[in-house]
C-alpha cells in the first residue's frame, strides 16, 4: 500500500508538472481565439493586420490587401495561408479549429469586393491541415 | 510524463520534485523551450585587433545591434555608416514621453499626453544582471540605472473566477501553496510513505525543512497563527502601546487555492531573467537608444527606408528612400554590409542573397505583443495599498499590470503598464482601435484596482503588429525552425551578414541584438583581415 500511495504522489506531481509546463508554454504565445462566425474572426483577428477595410498597410514592410484579391480565388490558398503563415504571416493551425477556418475564409472570400460563390467546409479545411 | 512508467523516487528525484513543486522548474522549463532563458555569452568588450585599412561597412538599422555595430567597427577603424528607417535611434528600445506622437499601420495616430518626466515602454522594460553586453554599454555610455522590481509580495495574484473575483496577495498565495505542500510532504514523510527514497536521517532533515520553508508549526501543520501570518501578513498588524495585539488572517485553503490555479501565477520571479536584481534605465529604456544615437551622431541617417540590397565581389549597393523629403531612389555603398533590419521586414525587401539565408529569413514570423501605458491623476496602488514597483497577474486579457519602479511616494500622477499581452489575446487586442484597446485595459485593470475608474486620466496603446517597422514583437523560432535555418541565418553570405534579436539565442532580449551583433563583426573583422575577400 505504501509505495502505490508514493507511486500515486508521484504520478500526480509527475502529471502537474508536465501539464503546467504545457500550460506555460502555450499559454504564452497560444491560445484559442472564441470567436465562431467569419465576420467576428475577421473583426477581432484579420483585421488586426489587413486592417478594418480589409485594404492592408504599409509601412517599412506591408500588409497585403484582402478586399479585391485575385490571389483568394482559388479558396485552397488563403486556407492554407491561414493554416501555415506565410513569411510575416503567422500559422493558426493551432489557434483555429476546422470551423473557424472555413468560416473566415468564406467571410473574406465574400466580402471587401471578394465574390466567390464557393463555399468552403470544415472538411475541406482538414484535408489541408 | 503519462506514458513514463511511475517508479519510487530516489532522494534526488524528491528534492528535484519539491524544487519543482516549490517555485521555478516548470516555468523555466517551459521558457528554455520558448528560448526565452538563455545565458548570456558576453565575454567582455570586445577586441578587434589588426588594421582595418578603413574598409567600409554598410549598417542597415539604427537599433541595439546595428548601433552597437557601429560603435565598434568606427572604433576599429572601419568607415561605417548607417540607415534608419525612424527618425530616432533605437528601434525596439524605445520610450514615449509627453509630447510624442506615434502613427501605427493603418494611420491610427496617438499622442502620448504623459505628464512630465513620466514614460510608457513599449518594448523591453528590463535588464537582467547576467545582461553583461547591455550593461556594459549603458555604463559606456553613461546611461543611469536603477532596480527594476519583478517581484512584490504586496502585489496582486488574481483570477477572475476565483475567490469571488477578488485579488490576492502575492504574499498570501506564496506562503499558503507552501505552506500547504510542505504540510503534505511532512504528512508523507511522517506516515512512512517516503521510506523507501529517504533515508531516517534524510527524513528528519526533509521534515526540519519542510517546517522551515512552509512556515509548519510543531505538528508540521500550516495554519492559522503567528507562524502564518509572519509570512502571509495580518488581518491588522502590531502597533504600538495599547493599540498593538496583531490579529492573524486565515489562510485559503489547499482545495480552493489549487482549484483557483493563482499558485500559477507566482514563479515568474525564479525565472533566470527574471531574478533579482533586475534594471531599468532612468527615464525610460528608450535612453539607452537616444544615447548611442548621440555617441554616433551622423553616422546614422535617418528616414530612410531600404527598398533594395544587392552585391557583388566588390561590395554592397543599398537603394532607399527619404520618407520624409520624397524625392528619387537612393543608393549607399560599402564593401561589407550588416543587415538588422527584422526577417519580417526583410523578407519583403528585395535582397541578393543565397537561397540558404533567404529560406531562413522568410521561415521567421514575428510574435503578437501588445502594450498599454496608462497615466493616473495619483498613485494609488502606493497610496492605498502598499504597492511600490513589481508586477500584479491577472488571468484577464491584459495579463499583468506593472507599477512604476522609480519616483515612489511622488505626489503626481503616474504610468503605469496596463496590460503586456501576448498569443490570442494579443492578437485579438491588436485587432482593436488604439482608444478601445485602452479602454478595455482600464476596465480589465478596475476589476482588480476600483480606484481606476475615477482615477484614470490618459493612455496609449501599443501593438507590435502594427508597428510599421517591425511588423510584431520579435522572431518566432521553435526548435525544427532553429535546426533547419539559424546557422543559415547568421552565416555570412558574400558581403552580407544579419544581426538583431531574431540572429540570437536570447531572442526578444536586448542582449542577444547585442550578442548578435558582436558575434557578426567578429566574423566579418576575421575575412576583411584575412584578405577582405567574401567566401
Amino acid at each position: 500500500m505504501k509505495s502505490h500511495r508514493l507511486i500515486a504522489l508521484t504520478a500526480l506531481l509527475t502529471t502537474a508538472l508536465v501539464s503546467a509546463r504545457i500550460a506555460a508554454a502555450q499559454e504564452i504565445y497560444a491560445g484559442k481565439f472564441p470567436q465562431r462566425t467569419g465576420e467576428e474572426l475577421f473583426q477581432n483577428l484579420c483585421q488586426g493586420c489587413h486592417m478594418p477595410d480589409a485594404q492592408g498597410a504599409a509601412g517599412a514592410g506591408a500588409y497585403p490587401a484582402l478586399a479585391a484579391n485575385p490571389r483568394l480565388a482559388a479558396a485552397v490558398y488563403p486556407i492554407l495561408v491561414v493554416l501555415r503563415g506565410q513569411r510575416a504571416m503567422p500559422p493558426f493551425a493551432e489557434s483555429l479549429d476546422d470551423e473557424q477556418v472555413a468560416n473566415v475564409v468564406n467571410y473574406v472570400r465574400t466580402h471587401f469586393g471578394n465574390h466567390y460563390k464557393d463555399q468552403i467546409t470544415p472538411e475541406a479545411v482538414k484535408t489541408h491541415r | 510524463m503519462a506514458d513514463e512508467p511511475a517508479t519510487p523516487m530516489n532522494r534526488r528525484a524528491l528534492f528535484r520534485m519539491i524544487g519543482a513543486v516549490a517555485g521555478s522548474a516548470v516555468m523555466y522549463q517551459a521558457m528554455s523551450e520558448l528560448g526565452h532563458a538563455g545565458e548570456s555569452g558576453y565575454s567582455g568588450p570586445i577586441e578587434l585587433q589588426g588594421d582595418a585599412k578603413g574598409t567600409s561597412v554598410l549598417i542597415l538599422g539604427a537599433g541595439m545591434a546595428g548601433m552597437s555595430a557601429a560603435y565598434e567597427l568606427r572604433k576599429a577603424g572601419y568607415r561605417v555608416q548607417i540607415l534608419e528607417y525612424n527618425d530616432r535611434p533605437g528601434g525596439r528600445n524605445w520610450s514615449l514621453y509627453g509630447g510624442d506622437s506615434y502613427t501605427e499601420l493603418g494611420g491610427f495616430t496617438q499622442k502620448a499626453q504623459f505628464a512630465d518626466g513620466l514614460y510608457f515602454n513599449p518594448g523591453p522594460w528590463r535588464i537582467p544582471h547576467h545582461h553583461l553586453a547591455l550593461l556594459h554599454y549603458c555604463k559606456l555610455l553613461k546611461v543611469a540605472l536603477e532596480p527594476f522590481t519583478q517581484v512584490n509580495y504586496a502585489a496582486y495574484v488574481h483570477a477572475a473566477g476565483a475567490f469571488g473575483g477578488k485579488p490576492k496577495r502575492y504574499r498570501e498565495v506564496q506562503a499558503d501553496f507552501n505552506g500547504h505542500v510542505a504540510e503534505l510532504l511532512a504528512k508523507a514523510a511522517n506516515q512512512g510513505q517516503l521510506d523507501d527514497p529517504v533515508s531516517r536521517e534524510d527524513k528528519e532533515i526533509l521534515l526540519e525543512a519542510m517546517r522551515d520553508w512552509g512556515a509548519l508549526d510543531q505538528n508540521y501543520e500550516y495554519k492559522k497563527g503567528l507562524l502564518a501570518s509572519e509570512r502571509r501578513g495580518w488581518i491588522s498588524d502590531a502597533g504600538g502601546g495599547l493599540t498593538s495585539v496583531p490579529t492573524p488572517s486565515d489562510p485559503m485553503a489547499m482545495r480552493d487555492l489549487l482549484d483557483s490555479r493563482l499558485w500559477s501565477a507566482i514563479n515568474a520571479g525564479h525565472i533566470y531573467e527574471f531574478q533579482s536584481v533586475i534594471f531599468q534605465p532612468v527615464g525610460g529604456m528608450g535612453m539607452i537608444g537616444k544615447a548611442f544615437g548621440r555617441e554616433l551622431g551622423n553616422i546614422i541617417r535617418y528616414n530612410a527606408k531600404v527598398t533594395e540590397i544587392r552585391q557583388d565581389a566588390h561590395g554592397v549597393t543599398v537603394a532607399y528612400q527619404d520618407t520624409h523629403r520624397g524625392g528619387p531612389v537612393q543608393t549607399a555603398t560599402a564593401q561589407w554590409c550588416i543587415c538588422t533590419i527584422p526577417a519580417s521586414i526583410l523578407g519583403q525587401i528585395a535582397l541578393q542573397v543565397g537561397a540558404p539565408m533567404k529560406n531562413a529569413i522568410d521561415a521567421l514570423y514575428y510574435d503578437a505583443a501588445i502594450k498599454v501605458g496608462l497615466q493616473f491623476k495619483r498613485r494609488f496602488w502606493e497610496q492605498d495599498e502598499s504597492i511600490y514597483g513589481g508586477i500584479t497577474f491577472t488571468d484577464l486579457p491584459n495579463a499583468l499590470i506593472g507599477y512604476p519602479s522609480t519616483r515612489y511616494f511622488d505626489d503626481g500622477p503616474g504610468v503605469l503598464l496596463g496590460a503586456y499581452t501576448f498569443g490570442a489575446n494579443a492578437f485579438q487586442i491588436t485587432a482593436m482601435s488604439p482608444e478601445e484597446r485602452v479602454r478595455q485595459s482600464v476596465e480589465w485593470g478596475a476589476q482588480i484596482h476600483p480606484q481606476y475608474t475615477s482615477e484614470f486620466q490618459h493612455g496609449v496603446a501599443v501593438a507590435w503588429h502594427r508597428v510599421p517597422w517591425v511588423l510584431g514583437c520579435a522572431g518566432h523560432w521553435t526548435d525544427e525552425l532553429r535546426a533547419r535555418h539559424y546557422d543559415n541565418l547568421c552565416a555570412i553570405d558574400g558581403r552580407i551578414v544579419l544581426a538583431g534579436e531574431h540572429a540570437s539565442r536570447i531572442p526578444a532580449w536586448q542582449e542577444g541584438a547585442l550578442l548578435s551583433s558582436l558575434d557578426a563583426i567578429r566574423r566579418l573583422h576575421q575575412r576583411v583581415l584575412s584578405g577582405g575577400r567574401a567566401a
